[in-house]
């Protein structure tokens, strides 16, 4: 008991290289979008002092497009892997030790 | 009422807690909750959990005081949760028992790691502890009118009780109560901050008459300064601060105040008052104001709109979000911000005075008022640290990782973060208007920042004060809890079981955990006490700066690179953790802690992670391949 998993569902999931992949090249989007945002602040602030839409600046737009990126990409993640979850269902397996 | 609610929530808590607690029977219960809980219920905790005083009270103080700087915290720590989805929760959720140590170590066995995990673990906890301990304390000081070391004591004692009885369920279900509730009063305040809309003359709803904090015009005749606009005003003393700040003690009626002098061009001087505290070195009572501190002399509240679209008095009336946005941001706006400064008096009294200066309200929406973006190269260097340390710190907090544990299997892992980020997302957008809006609506505690959201909520009335207060307080519960059970763990798990393998029974093994959970707790009350004053969430920032440098580079090489060794990993663990820890304590801030000049702190800057992050990867990288070599080259 000590040395086991707290809740071991018993399966091998054949979806995770794929998983892998998919969030690394999300994370890959989402860091050079990041970056951008601190190279910009870095190279040229008074960009972010540009009003650009309703009086909004761009300071102001990009943070609330970074805040709300990181949930649109969350939800494409998690589709993309429900629908690769479906072609490639996880099978039991005795040894679950799964880390790959 | 106020102490009505605030305790009702308190007792329901900790009724939840003995309630749950009577339902956890196994360790594995205890560390994650039998590893049962709903993706949503655990999406939502882990809302609770990782908005912890510092994202609530710190970076709301921080956006009052100075502007997006604090809301660069918000960013940060957001994206870093697409690390922890995109990266980390699935592999992590697969590999894992109930602890990070437990998760590095899967592919090794080796006790050094479980050593070296284990101390980390404790490590940056202790370090997020402190922020939140000291969050409690500033909490409870208006609103039960006790002393910040009470409130520190209150928290720790009630959550070892939270602890020590039903671990990680408990804990759970704490902070998804209190993730929901924050969320939603949160949305409440900014509703309620538009509908009020912004003034130059804010008066909390008609509640608090706006003090306008007064200029004179004033002459230099030698070495005294004389009031030219007003009679009975007699020259005490100047002193001149390291920053070159000049201040004029003033004394009239009886009562001396101190005064920001400031030069015209036509070499006239104006004198700005301020609000100044004057701790005498006898160590009688403090003086505020010229006047002996008292219930009803105490320190004002000050931040304001000094003019508004180019108007020195106006008012929008209700106004939507994105208008309280755009008119903060207008040219012609200006708003009057408050300033520190510290100095002994003459007599070798300690003063302590804040002072006002006007901010263009654009330059006050881009970051550069904390983070000089447009200063030296080194002084640049501190933003990108800070960036980097928030983009990579979230996925190597212990607490969190511990929650991946919680929830049935990987995919609910993944399900589960991805409802954590909608939540979290939600709050931190909140989180730029609740800070504009206490720093425009005349709330703010100019001693210290991190009450600026519970202020904005009184000036709204009792009921929604106590109830942010309330969501605050267990805000600090549920954040502490997680944090404790995650260094409890350390403790019974990883290092009495795991590392000394000590063989203990499961009962044991709880009875343990819940001894850890004490000591953690009582570690905590004391480092509270002692950074009483800093600001939470850039304390926080240095706990993430630890976190991503000492947990981060041995989960991602694990997962990622197949030439890691166990050696490697400790060694990365280690210089992490150290250089982190180094580097802070030699850091401008810190030096300022110490009492020392800031300027003169060996290290340049105040945020350690560009530096002992790469460090730590690269460690681990040149440790992997050498001991790598070796081993090939003993066989």
């Amino acid at each position: 008991m000590l040395h086991e998993p707290a809740n071991n569902s018993g399966q091998i999931d054949p979806a995770a290289p794929y998983k892998s992949r998919l969030g690394l090249a999300l994370f890959g989007l989402y860091a050079t979008f990041y970056a951008a945002f601190v190279a910009i602040n870095l190279l040229a602030p008074g960009l972010m002092e540009l009003p650009l839409f309703w009086g909004i600046n761009f300071a102001v737009v990009y943070g609330f497009v970074l805040i709300i990126a990181a949930l649109i990409l969350a939800v494409i993640y998690d589709a993309l892997c429900r629908a690769q979850e479906a072609k490639t269902p996880s099978t039991s397996a005795k040894d679950t030790q799964a880390w790959s | 009422m106020v102490l009505t609610i605030f305790l009702a929530f308190v007792a329901f808590i900790v009724g939840l807690s003995v309630y749950l607690g009577r339902q956890t029977k196994t360790s594995s219960g205890y560390y994650a909750a039998g590893g049962q809980i709903h993706w949503v219920v655990n999406g939502i905790a882990f809302a609770g959990d990782y908005l912890s005083a510092a994202s609530f009270l710190g970076i709301c103080g921080m956006i009052a005081t100075q502007g997006y700087d604090g809301f660069l915290y918000s960013i940060g720590y957001l994206a870093g949760w697409v690390v922890a989805l995109f990266v980390i929760a699935e592999p992590l959720r697969r590999m894992g028992r109930y602890t990070f140590a437990d998760a590095i170590d899967a592919p090794f066995r080796s006790s050094g790691i479980q050593l070296a995990a284990a101390i980390s673990t404790l490590v940056v906890s202790l370090c997020y502890l402190i922020p939140q301990m000291v969050g409690a304390g500033v909490l409870v000081e208006p609103l039960l009118g006790l002393p910040h070391h009470w409130g520190v004591i209150m928290v720790g004692g009630i959550v070892m009780i939270i602890v020590a009885t039903a671990g990680m369920a408990s804990t759970t279900y704490v902070q998804f109560l209190k993730g929901g509730l924050l969320i939603v009063f949160s949305l409440v305040l900014v509703i309620a901050v538009c509908w009020r809309g912004l003034s130059t003359a804010p008066d909390q709803g008609g509640t608090v008459p706006f003090y306008r904090h007064r200029a004179m015009a004033a002459r230099a005749n030698g070495e005294k300064i004389v009031v030219t606009e007003e009679t009975g005003w007699q020259h005490v003393e100047t002193k001149v601060t390291p920053t070159g700040d000049r201040f004029a003690a003033l004394q009239r009626d009886g009562a001396t105040t101190w005064w920001r002098i400031d030069t015209a061009t036509d070499g006239a001087l104006e004198l700005r008052e301020t609000e100044c505290i004057v701790k005498p070195k006898s160590g009688t009572i403090r003086q505020i104001n010229g006047r002996p501190e008292s219930p009803d002399n105490t320190i004002r509240q000050v931040g304001a709109i000094a003019s508004l679209r180019g108007e020195a008095n106006a008012s929008t009336g209700p106004i939507s979000p994105v208008g309280l946005i755009a008119a903060i941001g207008d040219p012609g706006t200006k708003i009057t911000r408050w300033r520190e400064s510290k100095f002994n008096s003459s007599s070798d009294d300690a003063v302590t005075v804040y002072h006002p200066s006007e901010s263009d309200g654009a330059r006050l929406l881009r970051p550069g008022m904390r983070f000089k973006v447009q200063g030296t190269w080194l002084e640049r260097m501190d933003f990108v640290s800070l960036m980097l340390a928030l983009f990579l710190g979230t996925a190597a907090l212990p607490h969190i990782l511990i929650r991946y544990y919680t929830v049935p299997g990987a995919s609910e892992a993944r399900k589960s973060t991805i409802v954590a980020i909608g939540a979290i997302g939600t709050f931190y957008v909140l989180t730029l208007f609740m800070g504009l809006g206490a720093m425009t609506s005349g709330v703010l505690n100019p001693a210290d920042s991190n009450m600026a959201a519970p202020l904005l909520a009184r000036s709204f009335g009792n009921l929604l004060f106590a109830v942010i207060s309330a969501i605050a307080f267990a805000t600090v519960l549920g954040t502490v809890s997680g944090l404790v059970v995650a260094a409890s763990g350390a403790v019974a798990h990883d290092l009495a079981d795991r590392y000394l393998n000590l063989g203990l029974s499961d009962s044991t093994k709880i009875l343990l955990g819940k001894t850890a959970a004490l000591g953690v707790g009582a570690i905590g009350i004391a480092l509270g006490i002692m950074f009483k004053g800093m600001n939470v969430t850039f304390l926080v920032g240095l706990a993430f700066a630890v976190a991503a440098s000492a947990n981060l580079p041995a989960i991602i090489m694990i997962l990622f690179w197949p030439r890691v060794t166990a050696t490697g990993v400790i060694a990365s663990i280690i210089i992490g953790m150290v250089s982190s820890l180094g580097l802070i304590a030699l850091s401008p801030d810190m030096w300022g802690m110490y009492g020392l000049l800031p300027s003169a702190a060996p290290v340049p800057f105040s945020n350690p992670g560009i530096v002992s992050i790469p460090l730590s990867f690269i460690t681990l990288v040149v440790v992997s391949l050498l001991s790598k070599s070796q081993k090939l080259l003993t066989d």
